[in-house]
């Protein structure tokens, strides 16, 4: 039931998380994009779920709990380079080039 | 030893390294959450560290010894001979990296014995990775590792380029877990389970090798797996991690993080896409990129840590090799391979914590300089060491595999990474010191030494006599991938690449 829909819109959730890590240049708005495609994962477990039994809502927690401690350390990390460079476009953090 | 993974008293004894690793990791948080002011705390924290590995390292002996291995309906974890070796190669690292800390913190003032508690739980999680059984116990493996290693490459909150350093490997590492698990999605869909060897039942069974759901999932795990491994084209955020990060840190990462994901890689492809085909022509074609562009980028560049970092992709793409050839033999060689590429590289960094200069650094410190010399013609492959006998049976397991385009594109990089393994010889044993008394002060710490004296016995032990350590590869291979003599019907077929 409403199995091909959800499964197309989480694609193109997943899509857009992918083409906005790609295209913006902003650390926080690059991270936004990053929970937006893990959230897109999560709208296909649980479509997924409606045929194949409940494991797949089960996983829907582990990635919460794993996208919640990836923003922890994430936020922490952007705070210290916003500290030493006052800035968090990447195009500006570039120390280390080759 | 026979594990019924089904009932919880085998499953606690198949679980029993990671269970101690787990209360190790708890007790030196608890330990540092008192003591955490002086370079006494810090050793000691140090000291605890290592004792919790060790006591991981003997727990898996133990069930290593006694032949574990399970049976009955597949469980989450998996209790075989690959396990078992890997988990001693991620332990043997995590060891080797703490020894070489001791000093560097003290000589960098970082009083953050936090460092300890990281290393352990990310050695834990790189441990799930390598013996998960279940898709969904590599991702939380793959997880737990990641996000300790973020915070690991930015310890240092004093150092504008170790921030950069960890946001960059935060992004890009966070941007891969979500291909990963969109790919762990598709293939539940297209399988109904996340369990490996259901996987493989069910693709067999149902005959899923050209289902469209499953192979874009499969092409997306292989870009996650992509990215962690830095193979290329999904290497760029490498160099820069690798240059900005604390150096011991920088050795694990090139080493356990690289091998965590790269034993993860083997044994999802082997036990889950055994019958698939597909994924043997991507991994054909990442290897031959990242072999010849990693060593091609690594000739440009100046710094030592830099051409480390290309190096350390270029062995990505030997690795890979081992991985595309997709036999029991090629598995052996992977993870002897493994082995000799940890031991050379973690000295290889060990000994850049000290290295400013390398010209003249023969005539003031000739065992420095004779050990780094034999870290790089191991990587290079020089016969006598390590890295040569690895490189010898990755080429015989591709030959064996019919595939000739990857044994020869192997050993033309080979001779191409002479052009900047070599020049490093040259510098210590040619050049002139830049003034006089210049490496008068390199102190590695008696404990640093005593790694880099153990990794360059190892590489000379095993470059001479290998078959010891080959033997025990070849067991633990055949426990992931039976020989194709005794299971003719699970050999993976020669894969067949169009165009060549």
């Amino acid at each position: 039931m409403l199995l091909g829909p959800a499964l197309l819109v989480s694609a193109v959730l997943f899509a857009l998380g992918v083409a906005g890590v790609l295209l913006r240049r902003n650390a926080i708005v690059i991270f936004m994009c990053v929970e937006l495609m893990l959230n897109a994962v999560n709208l296909t477990f649980v479509a997924l779920a409606q045929r194949l039994g409940v494991a797949g809502q089960v996983f829907v927690f582990f990635v919460m709990a794993v996208a919640a401690a990836e923003a922890a350390v994430g936020l922490a990390i952007i705070l210290a380079i916003y500290r030493h460079r006052q800035t968090l476009n990447l195009q500006n953090i570039n120390l280390l080039k080759g | 030893m026979n594990l019924d993974l089904s009932s919880y008293a085998d499953l606690m004894t198949a679980l029993a390294p990671e269970l101690v690793l787990t209360a190790a990791g708890l007790g030196v948080l608890l330990l540092v959450a008192w003591r955490h002011r002086t370079v006494a705390d810090l050793r000691a924290a140090g000291a605890a560290t290592l004792a919790g590995l060790g006591a991981a390292a003997v727990t898996t002996w133990w069930l290593w010894w006694n032949g574990a291995h399970a049976v009955g309906i597949p469980a989450m974890i998996a209790a075989d001979d690959f396990r078992f070796v890997s988990d001693w190669l991620l332990l043997g690292t995590a060891a080797l990296t703490v020894l070489v800390s001791f000093h560097y913190l003290e000589r960098e003032h970082l009083l953050a014995p936090e460092y300890y508690v990281l290393v352990l739980f990310a050695t834990l999680g790189m441990m799930l990775m390598a013996g998960g059984e279940d898709l969904i116990v590599v991702f939380l493996g793959l997880e737990l590792m990641s996000v300790c290693v973020y915070v690991l490459a930015g310890i240092n909150r004093h150092s504008a380029p170790a921030a950069e350093a960890a946001l960059k490997y935060f992004l890009l590492g966070a941007f891969a877990s979500g291909f990963l698990l969109y790919g762990i999605a598709l293939v539940y869909g297209a399988t109904a389970t996340t369990n490996l060897t259901l996987i493989g039942v069910q693709i067999r069974t149902l005959s899923l090798q050209s289902n469209a759901m499953l192979l874009i999932g499969l092409g997306l795990l292989l870009v996650g797996f992509g990215f962690k491994v830095a193979a290329v084209p999904f290497h760029m955020w490498a160099p820069d991690v690798y240059d900005g990060s604390p150096t011991p840190v920088t050795g694990y990462m090139a080493t356990a993080v690289k091998a965590a994901a790269f034993a993860a890689l083997f044994r999802v492809l082997g036990e889950a896409f055994g019958s698939v085909p597909a994924w043997q022509h991507v991994v054909w074609w990442l290897a031959i990129a990242t072999m010849v562009g990693g060593n091609l980028i690594a000739l440009a560049q100046r710094t030592v840590k830099r051409m480390l970092a290309y190096s350390s992709i270029a062995h990505a793409g030997y690795l890979l090799v081992a991985v595309a050839t997709g036999t029991s033999l090629g598995a052996a060689a992977f993870l002897f391979y493994l082995v000799a590429y940890t031991l050379m590289t973690l000295a290889a960094f060990a000994l850049h914590v000290l290295i400013d200069d390398l010209a003249g650094l023969a005539q003031q410190r000739p065992w420095l300089a004779f050990a780094l010399a034999i870290c790089m013609l191991s990587l290079l492959g020089f016969p006598v060491t390590a890295g040569f006998i690895g490189k010898w049976y990755i080429l015989v397991a591709a030959t064996a595999a019919h595939e000739p385009a990857l044994a020869t594109v192997l050993v033309l990089t080979s001779v191409v990474s002479a052009g900047y393994y070599l020049p490093v010889i040259m510098a210590m044993y040619m050049k002139p010191e830049p003034f006089a008394q210049a490496h008068v002060g390199m102190q590695l710490g008696r404990l640093g030494g005593a790694v880099v004296a153990l990794s360059v016995a190892g590489l000379l032990f095993f470059g001479v006599r290998p078959n010891r350590l080959l033997d025990l590869a070849r067991t633990s291979a055949a426990a992931l991938m039976p020989p194709p003599a005794a299971a003719p019907g699970v050999a993976a077929p020669g894969p067949t690449i169009p165009g060549h």
